[in-house]
């Protein structure tokens, strides 16, 4: 059944999708600017941040807005409370995507390194964490959420394998140092931008289930 | 099947089995099966009609004044004694078991009688004796310092939720064990419901409070158990935490969210 303040939930859902497409993409186009060696994608990504910030403001006060007058209730309280915990972790994973087109920029500007070759599998593995703990909160799906979460894993195996090439780099080559240090502020972004969407996951599933499996050590998916 | 809560005691304050219960032929509660816990605030939620304030006068034999009413099977027990029990003395039991009503109804005497009436009635005497459970019933109901200097002009001059604040003053002051309250606040504006609010968790460490209401908020605010009626059945029983954030059943969620019909 219908009524007539699901129009006020439905218009946060439809900014919440918004903002995860604006933010994937940012993620996305972040990378690009750094294999793709693209100036131009790194200054989108930063341009693009603030409308994403300002999505994230408008979330939350359209869920304080709705708290505060509606006094909602079971689905429609977890609901908000996600809404505006996954607005945090999507502009966040905006923030990470600046952080690594900025850093594009000044690797750009110099011969690729070595130690970025695992940059590309780690930036998909990510983009594909976000697309499906948002596509999971779409289709109301608590097995997508859950594997979202068993994937978070690869992509902090990736980062501490690059974490020990740049290592390895600099003692090779100590004058790259600078750099490298720029492509391991990169590979931190993704490894973050990884656990935001493990945590998008993780809200999913609570909205879904009404269990919090935060912090558990995925002792949960044994259950 | 209603959800048991697991929180309820062993030994509850009352306990309703396999209640069914009519108004002439009409059936208003099937099969109603719930455990009331001493000293912790139950309120029983539903849309109107579901049974609720009927099934918490069935507590203290208000229907019993009502011709056509009748339970045509089960049991309530309170303390463990069933309430139907032809030794149980009805006035007695309604010593046990309070009431206070969605319109506040001070007799149309002193605020001291309102409280000294009942004792009286019970053959108390005793001025000091008298004085003293007037004190501590206001007291108890938060409205001692607000009157303490005009116990002896009219309760009815009082405003609606000092009004509402004197009848829990009556109830208490009996030493029942078992409150009643059928929509207490509904009349009230929102800081008079503030101040009632605030008086049941105190008074639950005392006594054992249902309360049935229409506001979710005040269900979630001020319960411990939550009980959830639909069409005279129990749909769902359990800790209010869980009844508010993740209800067990489809019904329940649907109602406390405002969708349903």
């Amino acid at each position: 059944m219908s009524v007539y303040w699901e129009q006020h939930l439905a218009e946060i859902r439809e900014q919440l999708l918004m903002m995860s497409g604006l933010t994937e993409r940012n993620l996305g186009q972040a990378a690009r600017a750094l294999m793709e060696r693209d100036g131009r994608l790194a200054d989108l990504v930063e341009s693009e941040d603030s409308e994403i910030d300002e999505l994230e403001k408008r979330i939350d006060e359209r869920v304080v807005t709705y708290i505060s007058t509606h006094g909602p209730m079971a689905r429609d309280c977890r609901f908000l409370i996600t809404s505006s915990k996954i607005a945090s972790e999507l502009e966040r994973i905006a923030d990470q995507a600046t952080t690594i087109a900025r850093r594009a920029r000044d690797l750009n500007r110099h011969p690729a390194l070595k130690s970025l070759a695992r940059i590309p599998t780690m930036a998909e593995a990510v983009q594909g964490m976000l697309r499906q703990s948002i596509r999971a909160f779409v289709e109301r799906d608590t097995d997508m959420a859950l594997e979202v979460i068993g994937r978070d894993r690869l992509v902090d195996s990736e980062y501490k394998d690059t974490q020990h090439e740049v290592e390895i780099a600099i003692m090779a080559d100590p004058a790259t140092t600078g750099r490298e240090l720029n492509l391991l502020t990169v590979a931190k972004a993704l490894e973050r931008a990884g656990d935001h969407a493990k945590n998008i996951a993780e809200e999913v599933f609570y909205l879904l289930k009404g269990e919090d499996i935060r912090h558990t050590g995925g002792a949960f998916r044994q259950s | 099947m209603p959800s048991q809560t697991e929180s309820v005691p062993s030994s509850p304050m009352i306990e309703v089995e396999n209640l069914n219960f009519f108004y002439g032929q009409t059936q208003s509660l099937h099969g109603v099966n719930l455990k009331i816990p001493a000293k912790q605030v139950t309120a029983f939620i539903g849309p109107s009609g579901c049974g609720k304030s009927t099934l918490l006068r069935c507590f203290n034999r208000m229907n019993d004044l009502i011709e056509t009413a009748r339970i045509a099977s089960g049991h309530i027990k309170i303390q463990g004694v069933d309430i139907h029990d032809p030794e149980v003395d009805v006035i007695s039991l309604r010593r046990q078991v309070g009431m206070v009503f969605q319109k506040s109804n001070p007799f149309p005497k002193s605020i001291y009688q309102n409280i000294s009436y009942g004792l009286e009635l019970q053959g108390v005497k005793n001025k000091q004796r008298l004085d003293e459970a007037v004190e501590t019933s206001l007291r108890g109901a938060a409205l001692w310092d607000e009157v303490k200097d005009r116990l002896h002009t009219s309760g009815l001059g009082l405003s609606g939720g000092q009004q509402q604040r004197l009848c829990i003053a009556r109830a208490i002051a009996i030493q029942p064990a078992v409150i009643l309250m059928d929509e207490p606040c509904a009349a009230l504006d929102p800081i008079a419901t503030g101040k009632v609010e605030e008086l049941i968790q105190q008074l639950k460490h005392d006594f054992t409070i249902v309360i049935v209401t229409h506001s979710m908020q005040q269900a979630g605010r001020c319960s411990d158990q939550t009980a959830f009626f639909y069409l005279g059945k129990l749909i769902e029983m359990d800790v209010t935490q869980k009844v508010f954030t993740n209800p067990a059943h489809k019904q329940t969620e649907d109602y406390i969210t405002g969708r349903f019909g």
